[in-house]
């Protein structure tokens, strides 16, 4: 597949002196949904900001769909739409007015049907005539996809879409984004939630204090970063893990308290009936049952042990 | 070129004003109806007429200068400064515009708006004064130039600004006594010698003396200086402008 955005040895070191990228070397691929996944500070919101001209890069080129994003700043943005992490918007103006503005800003010719399909799409056209400080937070999100989309762009970011948003405009939102990947448009989209970029992505990329971990197909590294543990409280405490339990990955924890098993959530089973089962063989009786995803934190540390390993 | 951004944020800036259309209207025309009652009649009557024109008459092109540098200022510093205070300027940051269309646009809107304040003054002074403009297209050009240089003083000032006291300290600190000491309100020549040197040095003097000669044929400078030196304040704040964006000063990091 070809690439829509090529990003080479990209870094941007800030006014006083903070790297926040270290050359960055990306392919974002046409028509495909990337999710760029890592902690606060990473460096998501910065790598963003560059190809959409918001942020000047220090060293680096980005060119999309063939154009640099400097020399050629017209062609690029014209193709870009931006929704932004924080929720700008004017307070005065009414939905339908900020949205034929931005329309117009990215050089199209006014086209009212388009933008009311948008809004009726969004959910959004019983509120066209509302003053945009009259709206709901995730009214206002979706104000902002809006206004990103109203000018037909091929590639669309999402920085954080569903930061403060619910569980059924989550779910909106990604109806959208499919609707959208369906119709040809990239998607790249941030997030700091494993489960999120393995629902919508179909690629996944990791970017940890500036640097760019790793990029690979969903599937491939929720195999590797999809580790959950089960932890099981014992009634009474044990010295040793029983014998007939040896085989499972599991340890004591807690004084002899608590057992901790770790498998594997995209494997065919993980395990967990045969392990309760043979606890129960064992004589052992169990007071609670907990489950954790592994962090991101931990992925992150482990990814860069292995980066370094691998070294 | 990209025309449509241009005519948005032309709009979408008068369609601004249009929300606040009394106040855009009401506040010059009370300002200098007040004015014309207490600088033209009541101590205008007492005031011996200035190079041959009537204290009342004489005051008309200060008055509308007046008005026209502090309106520039302040619609087109708020015209940009707004989207930077709320974060929506991200918007414009990120579209495929120039540095040269987002002031056009802004500096356009802004201008065109004193324009409009400059006529309803105009219209107020007829009713208190006899007006006559000796030369109409020299009032015109005059009028124009005052309006775009001074917007674009107020779009660097909004561009320049971080918060909303620097947003109004420097009108009120500089634009203020500048637009007093300028001669707004009489002829150079009553100064005393001294001052009348110190004030060769505000550019405000220049454009009060052009376009009320215009009106009147009298001028403290010669009216060729004038229109130079709205030039080069024009030439200068458009330098400014045109550095700001290219450095992405206070706009992109
Ligand atoms: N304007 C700026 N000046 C200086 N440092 C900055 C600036 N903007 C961001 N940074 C720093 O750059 C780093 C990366 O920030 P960025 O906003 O790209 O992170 P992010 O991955 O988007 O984080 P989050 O998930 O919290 O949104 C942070 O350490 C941040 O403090
Ligand atoms: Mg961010």
């Amino acid at each position: 597949m070809s690439a829509i955005i090529s990003i080479s040895n990209l870094s941007k070191t800030y006014e006083g002196g903070f790297q926040a990228l270290k050359s960055i070397n990306l392919d974002i691929r046409t028509g495909e949904i990337l999710a760029l996944l890592g902690p606060n500070g990473a460096g998501k919101t910065t790598l963003i900001s560059i190809i959409c001209g918001l942020v000047s890069p220090t060293s680096g080129t980005v060119t999309v769909s063939g154009f640099d994003i400097i020399q050629d700043y017209r062609q690029t943005r014209r193709e870009i739409g931006l929704v932004p992490q924080e929720l700008s918007l004017g307070a005065f103006e009414k939905a339908w007015d900020t949205l034929r503005f931005s329309r117009g800003l990215f050089g199209q010719k006014p086209d009212d049907v388009y933008l009311e399909q948008l809004l009726k799409d969004l959910s959004l056209w019983d509120k066209k005539d509302n003053e945009l400080r009259t709206l709901s937070g995730g009214m206002k999100r979706r104000v902002l996809i809006a206004k990103a989309l109203s000018h037909e762009p091929k590639i669309l970011f999402l920085d954080e879409p569903t930061a403060g948003v619910d569980v059924e405009l989550r779910k909106d939102m990604w109806d959208i984004v499919n609707k959208l990947r369906d119709s040809g448009v990239t998607i790249i989209l941030t997030t700091h939630y494993i489960e999120e970029a393995e629902q919508i992505a179909d690629r996944v990329g990791v970017i940890n204090a500036g640097e760019l971990l790793l990029v690979d197909d969903k599937d491939k590294l929720m195999k590797g970063l999809g580790r959950k543990q089960l932890i099981i409280e014992l009634k009474d405490p044990i010295d040793k893990v029983p014998e007939s339990l040896d085989s499972y990955a599991i340890e004591l924890a807690d004084d002899g308290q608590e057992l901790i098993y770790t498998y594997d959530t995209q494997g065919k089973s993980t395990g967990i009936t045969s392990v309760l089962q043979d606890l129960h063989a064992a004589g052992l009786t169990m007071k609670d049952l907990n489950t954790t995803q592994s962090s991101l934190q931990d992925i992150f540390v482990h990814l860069v042990q292995d980066n370094k390993s691998n070294a | 070129m990209n025309i449509q951004a241009v005519k948005v944020i032309y709009k979408y800036e008068m369609l601004r004003t249009w929300h606040t259309l009394f106040q855009s209207i009401a506040s010059p025309v009370l300002s200098t109806a007040l004015y014309f009652i207490v600088f033209g009649s009541a101590i205008g009557s007492r005031i011996q007429a200035v190079d041959g024109v009537s204290y009342g008459l004489f005051i008309v092109p200060g008055l509308m200068m007046l008005s026209l540098l502090t309106q520039s200022v302040s619609n087109a510093s708020f015209g940009i400064f707004f989207p930077k205070f709320t974060g929506t300027v991200y918007e414009i940051m990120s579209a495929p515009i120039s540095f040269f269309e987002i002031t056009v646009g802004y500096v356009g809107a802004a201008a065109s708006k004193s324009l409009i304040i400059g006529v309803i003054i105009l219209i107020t002074a007829s009713f208190f004064v006899d007006l006559r403009i000796e030369h109409p297209v020299w009032m015109v050009t005059f009028l124009i130039l005052t309006c775009v240089s001074f917007s674009l003083l107020g779009f660097i000032i909004g561009l320049w600004a971080n918060d909303f006291e620097k947003l109004q300290v420097v009108p009120l600190l500089i634009i203020t006594p500048l637009v007093f000491l300028g001669g707004t309100f009489y002829s150079v020549s009553m100064l005393p010698p001294i001052w009348q040197n110190i004030t060769l040095f505000n550019p405000v003097l220049y454009l009060v003396s052009g376009f009320r000669w215009s009106f009147f044929e009298v001028s403290d400078v010669n009216v060729g200086i004038s229109l130079a030196v709205i030039l080069l304040f024009l030439a200068i704040c458009s330098a400014i402008v045109w550095w700001m964006f290219k450095t992405g000063y206070r706009l992109k990091q």
